[in-house]
């Protein structure tokens, strides 16, 4: 019988995890407010309201370190002071609920698991840059998400933790939510907006900066969910505290989505500066199957490789740049030695390319041709003069692109270029075949390919080596289904 | 009608016009939003048809063709394929005997592809109207499948 643990700590993929974001998730029942105000919820708001300015609440997520963890990393105190700063009688908090990198679950399940302190995160931080309403902008593609913040909504509001007069402060501030109908660009900032105005999603250029002229023209400023989960959090246990946690510029923790081909799938959340052998082996308990390590893919498809020789990199927002990759939202998906390099960057490019708003021209065409090359490299019809041509048009793209989608679509054929150029070349050199093939020395005569072919091209004496006339060949697989040995190539 | 009955739980602010389109299409047996409904919204919002449209067509989960009444969408990103060992959306296309963005011709299905729907950890996944099924195999797929399709019979 499997040994019951006492303790998360107990389960071998724990002990290595420090969980703040998380806190609350899979503890309490996220449509129970009582229960988050059990864990401490809203007692920072409270304590914020009676207690401390505006200016107090900026300055101890500055000192807190905390960082943007939708990607950019960019210091979240900061974008508080500059919204703050701006004079305007109407001001602006948008929660970007709109994850959409493959690979990326972690905004979903702080959602669904702990709605209230993204909502108590977006009341302090109103209070803190002086604005009264906030917007949650979710997917759609994430309905229980949706169901439970609108849950949360209402009973905050009949709790009076929003509204009008909070706490008795004289702090006014209101939640609402915006559906995303299915455009990934829609998570850069300057789409969103455009989006929530109830227009196409496309980016704007910048600047001016969101935290100047952003939602209706107004002063916004825009966090990522998993930065507001830490909020509250950062408040309670003190911003020193959490500033001891991590490394020295990236502070805190991050969760990361371990997808792919490892053995502990799901949500983990380990401080800033844990190496991503750590992660693997001891969190994820390694491969699935068995099978060899090849590499991680961070940062979805903004993101790039990181290799076997990379795996004892402490993780922070800078030591991934460095490496060719980046921190991204979060998803890290793990490939093994099966993998084809070369079909997985032509998933983010399809992906990329898909998801383009149209409105620059790089990222629109560039995108598009970037993918045509790899599709021609996978059917065999590439050269190698198709690689330099794709380096060249990656570059190009990355430079020109007017918004963070365009500017990162190619980092996964440039990282992947980098490293696992072999598999590039090998595509390159290839020749088509259009019929199956025997090998010679695996094929044990059998027969059983013969007795299938349904045009009868498959020549050989009973337990001598078997030939397929490549000429009369349709392709069909029907000897590949069969062939007890494996001795059959695909063409 | 129905588009009028749903306007009505709208303010007339622009802003809602993502909200009410993706409303309208959900309650309606075909999926999708016609050009009569645009021309409503647009008059009710007290904007253009064109800025209705613009909108309507940047969407991926917005159509202007009708559709089967239930919506099938297989996630095509990186880490469903990683963990896809028997080909999801084969497996379905062949059961319905249509390509991707077709519609069987009882009405019943549309297959469609979708951007990743953040279930990776119980990759391979589809999508059918509101509800996921997760942790495909080639079985529970055709077998999902089979109930839907015996529903509607």
């Amino acid at each position: 019988m499997a040994k019951v643990a006492k303790s998360l700590n107990e389960i071998k993929s724990f002990p290595k995890q420090t969980r703040i974001a998380l806190r609350n998730c899979g503890l309490i029942d996220p449509s129970n407010i009582d229960e988050y105000i059990a864990r401490d919820g809203y007692f920072a708001l409270g304590d914020i309201l009676k207690n401390k300015s505006p200016k107090d609440v900026v300055n101890e997520i500055k000192e807190s370190g905390l960082r943007g963890r939708g990607g950019g990393g960019f210091p979240t105190g900061l974008k508080w002071e500059l919204t703050a700063k701006e004079k305007s009688d109407r001001k602006y908090i948008i929660c970007n609920a709109d994850e959409g990198d493959p690979g990326a679950f972690m905004d979903r399940s702080i959602l669904e698991g702990d709605p209230h302190s993204v909502l108590e995160a977006m009341a302090i931080a109103g209070y803190a840059i002086g604005a009264n309403q906030g917007y949650v902008y979710v997917r759609i593609e994430y309905p229980r998400a949706i169901k439970r913040l609108k849950a949360a909504i209402k009973q905050a509001r009949e709790y009076e933790l929003l509204g009008e007069n909070i706490f008795g402060s004289g702090f006014s501030f209101n939640i609402d939510l915006r559906l995303g109908a299915g455009a990934f660009v829609c998570g850069e900032e300057t789409a969103l907006i455009a989006s929530i105005e109830g227009e196409r999603g496309m980016s704007r250029n910048k600047p001016p900066y969101p935290a100047q002229k952003g939602l209706w023209g107004y002063p916004t400023c825009i966090n990522n969910v998993e930065t507001l989960a830490n909020v509250s959090a950062i408040f309670n246990m003190g911003a020193k505290e959490f500033a001891k946690i991590g490394t020295e510029n990236s502070k805190g923790t991050k969760v990361f989505a371990l997808a792919g081909n490892i053995n502990n799938i799901g949500l983990i959340e380990v401080p800033m500066g844990t190496t991503l052998r750590e992660i693997v082996y001891d969190i994820g308990d390694g491969i699935d199957g068995g099978k060899a390590f090849k590499a991680v893919q961070t940062g979805g498809p903004s993101g790039g490789v990181i290799t076997e020789e990379h795996l004892d990199t402490p993780i922070d927002y800078e030591s991934l740049k460095e490496i060719g990759s980046m921190m991204g939202s979060g998803g890290m998906i793990i490939l093994d030695e099966d993998d084809d390099m070369v079909k997985i960057s032509k998933f983010y490019l399809d992906f990329t390319q898909d998801e383009s708003c149209g409105k620059c021209t790089p990222c629109r065409i560039g995108t598009k041709r970037l993918y045509e090359t790899l599709e021609k490299l996978i059917d065999m019809n590439g050269t190698p003069e198709d690689l330099e041509m794709l380096e060249y048009l990656a570059k190009s793209v990355q430079k020109t692109s007017l918004c963070g989608l365009g500017q990162s679509a190619p980092n996964p054929v440039l990282s992947t270029l980098k490293y696992f150029r072999d598999e590039y070349e090998a595509y390159a050199n290839r020749t088509k075949r259009t019929a199956y093939f025997i090998e010679e020395d695996v094929c044990i005569g059998c027969t059983k390919c013969a007795q299938v072919c349904p045009v009868d091209c498959i020549e050989g004496e009973v337990k001598k080596p078997h030939v397929i006339d490549p000429e009369e060949c349709i392709a069909c697989g029907a000897c590949y289904d069969v062939c007890p040995v494996d001795a059959i190539l695909k063409p | 009608m129905l588009v009028d009955s749903i306007l009505n739980h709208y303010p007339k602010e622009k802003d809602y016009v993502i909200e009410i389109l993706l409303d309208v299409q959900k309650e309606k047996e075909d999926n999708f939003i016609s050009q009569e409904e645009v021309k409503k919204i647009a008059y009710y919002l007290d904007t253009t048809e064109s800025h209705v449209c613009s909108v309507l067509s940047f969407y991926t989960l917005l159509s202007t063709k009708p559709r089967g009444k239930n919506i099938i969408q297989v996630c095509k990103d990186v880490p469903c394929y990683v963990r896809d060992d028997f080909n999801l959306l084969k497996t379905v296309k062949d059961f319905l005997g249509v390509n991707f963005n077709e519609t069987t011709t009882d009405r019943i299905f549309t297959l469609e592809t979708t951007a990743c729907i953040g279930c990776c950890d119980e990759a391979p996944v589809m999508r059918i109207n509101d509800r996921v099924y997760k942790n495909l195999t080639k079985d529970k797929a055709i077998k999902i499948l089979k109930e839907y399709r015996g529903n509607d019979y």
